[in-house]
Parts: structure tokens; sequence; C-alpha cells
């Protein structure tokens, strides 16, 4: 297991950081340019919602191996208000925020699994993993 | 960081040269607009050649930037966007419906000129005559 990377979020310079530890995280487990900027993306919505929603949290990347595949594994987590219907939020179009309301439904498109846990008045976590083929 | 914008007639030309925060994005909407009426420019390029990721706050900032110009009078093309940026602003649910693109700064100046053609051609005021042909009734 990887070291675990930690990128507090509390200003939107640090949505730039996290997207772009997140791309090099990515690069570093031999993931394609193309796929570093999915990646990257999916961070920047999840990071951004810290922002918007619970003023600051954190993201922590981690690269993960099982069996013929290797991953990278993106947890968005803030002590914020938490999301009360998580199945509307990821409904796309749909904002309390006055955004566009694609941060979550988006990042979970570019993503291979995503979870939201949230529990009002404590935070929300976000765990999306990204998977790619070991070639043999 | 603050995005460089450069005159060149009657277009304005901005230059994303590095990874933008949220604040910097408004920021350069803001120079924009402003500069669209100072300059009296017809035409708004933003390069986005140099920026590795478009996430949903960056898209809106762009057709926001496109929709008051045009408001302003100017006509916006975004150029530059990387095939993985694209890849990704389409997983997303990002289309930049409305707002003109081209491949590069000389596809996006060749956009602007057509469109500058097409309003002289429509009689909707000159392009290229100096700011002492607009005074018109």
């Amino acid at each position: 297991m990887v070291d675990e990377l930690l990128v507090p979020i509390a200003s939107d310079v640090d949505v730039v950081t996290a997207r772009q530890q997140g791309r090099s995280v990515a690069a570093d487990a031999g993931f394609s340019s193309g796929d570093q900027t999915v990646i990257a993306a999916a961070i920047s919505e999840l990071a951004r919602n810290i922002l918007m929603y619970a003023r600051r949290g954190e993201i922590a990347l981690t690269v993960i191996s099982n069996g013929d595949r290797q991953g990278v594994v993106v947890i968005a987590r803030d002590q914020g208000p938490g999301i009360p219907d998580v199945g509307r939020a990821l409904q796309d179009g749909y904002s309390t925020s006055g955004g566009l309301g694609l941060g979550l439904p988006g990042a979970r498109r570019l993503m291979d699994e995503f979870d939201v846990s949230s529990v009002v008045g404590q935070g929300t976590t976000v765990t999306m993993k990204k998977w790619r083929q070991l070639s043999s | 960081m603050e995005v460089p914008i450069l005159k060149q007639g009657q277009y304005l030309i901005a230059s994303i040269q590095s990874a933008l925060t949220d604040a910097d994005l408004s920021q350069l909407r803001e120079a924009l607009i402003e500069r669209v009426g100072r300059f009296r420019a017809r035409g708004v390029i933003v390069d986005v050649t140099a920026l590795d990721v478009m996430d949903s706050f960056a898209v809106r900032t762009l057709r926001d930037i496109a929709h008051m110009a045009r408001l302003r009078g100017a006509e916006t093309v975004i150029v530059g966007i990387q095939p993985e940026v694209a890849f990704a602003m389409v997983q997303l649910g990002l289309t930049l419906k409305g707002v003109a693109t081209a491949l590069d700064l000389e596809e996006g100046l060749a956009f602007l000129d057509g469109v500058a053609r097409e309003r002289v051609e429509r009689g909707q005021g000159p392009f290229d005559r100096g700011p002492g042909h607009r005074d018109r009734g």
C-alpha cells in the first residue's frame, strides 16, 4: 500500500493544487495522459464542492493494486452540512449552490467507482476510483 | 495569476498561460468585458491551449465571457481545447453550447474575420474602417 497524499482544501488555490497532485499521482500509477486529465477533472469538481458547501475539507490520493489492475483512489472528505438527498445530488442539473449541477454526476461519469456517504450536520465523504489494466 | 490580454486590431486576445484558480477566471471575465468597451473591440479570442483541465466552473466562466461580450457587441471564440480536455469535458457533460470554438489561434482569427465580413455585408456596422466611421444614424 502506498502512502496517502493529503491535500487540504480551503481556498480556490487548493482546488488547483489538488487536481495537479491528482494528475501526478495518476501519472505515477501509469495512467495515460487522457486518463490523468479525466482524474484531474473529477478531483476539481469534488474539491470545488468542498469549498462551496463545506468551506474546508481535504482530498486524499492513494495508488492501489488489485491483482492485474492498478488504480487511483480519491477520497474527498469534509465536515460540512452534509447532503440531505444523495440520490438527487447525483442527478444531472440538480444544484443548491447556483452551479451547473454537474459536479457529482459529472465526476461519477469520469470514474469507474463512485460512492457518496453523507450525514446531515456531520459531513460528506466521496470515494472514487479509476482503474487500469496492468499489461502482463 | 493574471492572464495577459493583447489587443490586435479590433480583437482582444487572452492567452491563458498556466492553470487558473476560480478567482483568476473571474478576474479574466471582468477584465475582458471592461476592455471590450475601452478598446471598442469587435472580437475576443480566449486561447486555452495551456489549460490542462476544464471543469464546470471554467466552462461556465468561458460561456459567461462569450455571452457578456456579445451583449457588448463583440463575438468570442474559444481556441485550443486539447483532445484530452475535450474528452473529459464531454464525460462531465460540459458542452459550451452557443459559444464559438476553433482549433487554434489562426482558425479563431479567421472565424472572427468571417463574422466581421458578414456584419459589413448586412450593414450592421463598419469593420476595419477606424473609429471615425462609427457615428452613424
